[in-house]
């Protein structure tokens, strides 16, 4: 892992400006069993207007990524280290009063469970009225009208009255909307949502997406869609992140990951999963194995006790860390020379797929 | 953790059912025949005047028959009443009015020792495998816990019996005296799944078995589901939301919407050919990891939210949300949606359909 690059450093594939710069973050949280490296090192960048999907299963650190980014773990026991820069400010070393002033208004957050990240005991309208009004200076009556626009423009019928009631009163889809609401209120830069669909059925899954994907368009912002459905990041994504054990093994522009992906794990995520467009296929191929402990990670490569191909490395995969270079288009975490990945996977993977 | 990965390939259970046109040749024994089968629950009585309220109507007349060794996948979105359907089916909850014979014997509302009885051919696995593994027994007993409520002493004694089964579903036999907690979420659900099976029963209701699993594990389940499938002949009724899983295990599918099935039919028939709007909307619905496909694909959006089904709407309860019905259909055919309930899918239905104007999409769904 190679310490703090210069943000400046940046030449990659044409787009806006560099908004997010993730270098080297860590985050570690000390409990009685040992330390937890939730987030191991971590780099990638965001442009303006773009939308980055971050893959990953339960406890790979994407969730804690998301919440380092909006300072959610102040005042913990976290240990955070690494550069967190937005817009060439650095968060991690903002104070308080200076993040409290951006959170919400520069960088917002759609939470999975609606439910719970809603509460419970006021209105709607309070919540996005109060949301509205921290950033702004302005009348509580003008603040109401907004939170009605912008309960109107997620598609919540008859925002009017709606704004008066209660989160309970809202079916899922509903909340997950007022919550996207609250989160624009402010037309932040940055919109994080944290497995936004998750908690929700299809049919309304199709159509929080599409809101997204119009509000994006409509107010250029950028997007992280943090979530382990990879037809969702297919659909939303320009750019994929995958996670596992706390770091990044790929990252690429979508269609790099999808029809040419070279990290075994990510080979193991897109054969695992049934797919509904292609011929049925008698038997699932599942990664073996469990998902490694933060605690003690696996040495060498953390991918290497279930990987099927580590015998392909040269290097020894149980002794030997793979490196990461952020700064390439299509950096991958793996000890197998590229020439032969991109061999297995269309020899091996591709035909499986 | 890989078992699950072993098994011979061409497992198929019943090699030659079907032919390549998908015509039945040759059919297992009717195991299960549900007909008309409704679960009401009863609301509170409300309000100052304490009228009586209207019940919920999970399950609203649903019919299907399952064989000896099929897997009846039941998709459809929360609160469809689903989960209901299975809990009903195996008398966990006593059904309102309707039938249920097993093995051409009817079971509606058995009691008592007949209702032990049954549990030995019966069982259940449940979505969430940490609500439903007691956290203070451990693994051995948890597993053994069928035995003991059956009074069954199986050859070789009680822990030998649930070693045997522990390693059949990929866990350790020697972990026999941990609890709950010291599992993960995959060992977990093979927890749930030896106690299913110990008592070599015929069905098993698995309700959602794998929606709480990330990815990788999820798959190890299936396959272990199927393997056990075959070792055991089981029939399974696999109740669950994500239609890739659903599609992948099951030789016949429902699709239940509001409590009632809206369409039901041999999977490749159902996922190629879907004939209701519901069927086409769910399916255009699920997004494909396929960035090229998804950008071609045009998606059937459903307006609004599943309505209540303490009040369903009058006529096709699906008519408030049908793309047909609000872009296709004359002003006299909305009419009938309104006014005129479909005729339910009845159980030997080979392609069943409940819509007035059932037929394919416009564009393709997948």
């Amino acid at each position: 892992m190679s310490t703090a690059l210069s943000v400046e450093s940046e030449e990659r594939a044409p787009g806006g400006d560099v908004l997010l710069s993730v270098r080297d973050l860590r985050v570690r949280f000390p409990t009685e069993d040992g330390l937890v490296k939730a987030v191991d090192g971590l780099s990638f960048d965001l442009r303006q207007g773009e939308t980055l999907g971050i893959v990953g299963e339960s406890g790979s650190g994407k969730s804690v990524t998301s919440q380092a980014i909006m300072g959610l773990y102040r005042g913990t026991r976290a240990e955070i280290s690494g550069l967190i820069s937005f817009d060439g400010v650095d968060l991690l070393g903002l104070g308080d009063e200076e993040l409290r002033r951006r959170r919400g208004k520069d960088v917002a957050m759609v939470f999975q469970d609606p439910l719970s990240a809603l509460h419970p005991y006021y209105t709607v309208g309070n919540q996005v009225v109060e949301a509205y009004l921290v950033h702004h200076e302005t009348s509580k009556s003008a603040a109401r009208q907004r939170a009605i626009d912008m309960l109107d423009r997620v598609g919540i019928p008859n925002p009017a009255k709606r704004i008066d009631q209660y989160p309970h009163e809202f079916s899922g889809g509903m909340r997950q909307r007022a919550m996207i609401a609250m989160a624009l209120v402010n037309d932040p830069r940055l919109v994080i949502a944290d497995e936004p669909t998750t908690a929700l059925d299809v049919t309304v899954q199709a159509q929080i997406l599409d809101l997204l994907v119009g509000l994006q368009k409509e107010f250029g912002s950028s997007i992280i869609i943090i979530t382990h459905d990879l037809g969702v990041v297919a659909e939303m994504a320009n750019e994929i992140l995958v996670m596992y054990a706390g770091r990044a093994v790929e990252r690429g522009v979508a269609e790099e990951l999808f029809y040419a992906p070279e990290h075994p794990y990510t080979w193991g995520l897109l054969q695992s999963m049934p797919r509904m467009d292609r011929l049925r296929i008698e038997r699932l191929r599942p990664i073996p194995g469990n998902p490694p402990s933060l605690i003690s990670p696996p040495s060498g490569c953390a991918f290497h006790p279930r990987c099927t191909f580590r015998d392909d490395a040269r290097l020894g995969c149980a002794q030997v860390e793979p490196g990461f270079d952020a700064d390439r288009p299509h950096p991958v975490r793996c000890l197998i020379p590229p020439d032969e990945r991109i061999r297995i996977f269309q020899t091996q993977i591709r035909p499986s797929l | 953790m890989s078992a699950g990965q072993g098994a011979p390939p061409g497992r198929r259970r019943f090699s030659g059912r079907r032919t390549q046109t998908g015509n039945r040749i040759e059919l297992g024994e009717v195991l299960l025949e549900v007909e008309d089968l409704k679960k009401y629950f009863p609301m509170k009585t409300s309000g100052l005047f304490r009228r009586p309220a209207d019940p919920v109507k999970a399950v609203d007349g649903i019919s299907f028959r399952l064989r000896k060794g099929e897997t009846l996948g039941v998709v459809g979105e929360s609160g469809c009443g689903k989960s209901t359907a299975g809990r009903t089916i195996l008398q966990l909850l006593p059904p309102t009015s309707g039938s249920i014979r097993y093995k051409g014997r009817d079971i509606t509302g058995v009691t008592g020792h007949d209702l032990r009885m049954l549990r030995l051919e019966m069982q259940m696995i449940f979505q969430d495998p940490y609500g439903s593994l007691n956290p203070r027994q451990t693994i051995g007993s948890i597993v053994g816990a069928p035995f003991a409520i059956q009074r069954i002493d199986p050859e070789g004694g009680v822990k030998a019996e649930v070693q045997r089964l522990m390693e059949r579903v990929g866990l350790n036999p020697e972990h026999y005296n941990r609890y709950p907690h010291e599992f993960s979420g995959g060992q977990r659900q093979r927890i749930g799944i030896a106690r299913a099976i110990g008592l070599r029963p015929s069905l098993i209701v698995c309700d959602e078995p794998v929606s709480a699993l990330d990815v990788s594990i999820q798959a190890q389940v299936v396959n272990l589901l199927e393997d056990i499938q075959n070792d055991f002949d089981l029939t399974y009724v696999f109740v669950a939301h994500d239609l890739s899983v659903v599609r992948h295990i099951s030789d016949r599918v429902a699709v239940m919407y509001l409590g009632k099935i809206m369409e039901m039919a041999d999977r490749d028939e159902l996922y190629g050919d879907p004939l209701h709007p519901y069927t086409q909307a769910l399916l255009s619905a699920v997004p494909l990891p396929d960035p090229r496909k998804e950008n071609r694909r045009a998606r059937i959006l459903l307006t609004g939210d599943l309505p209540s089904p303490i009040n369903p709407p009058s006529g096709c309860v699906f008519h408030t949300r049908c793309p047909r019905f609000r872009e296709e259909l004359t002003e006299q055919e909305r009419t009938r949606c309104v006014k005129e309930v479909p005729a339910q899918v009845p159980l030997d239905a080979d392609h069943g359909v409940a819509c007035h104007y059932a037929g394919p999409a416009a564009a393709p769904v997948l």
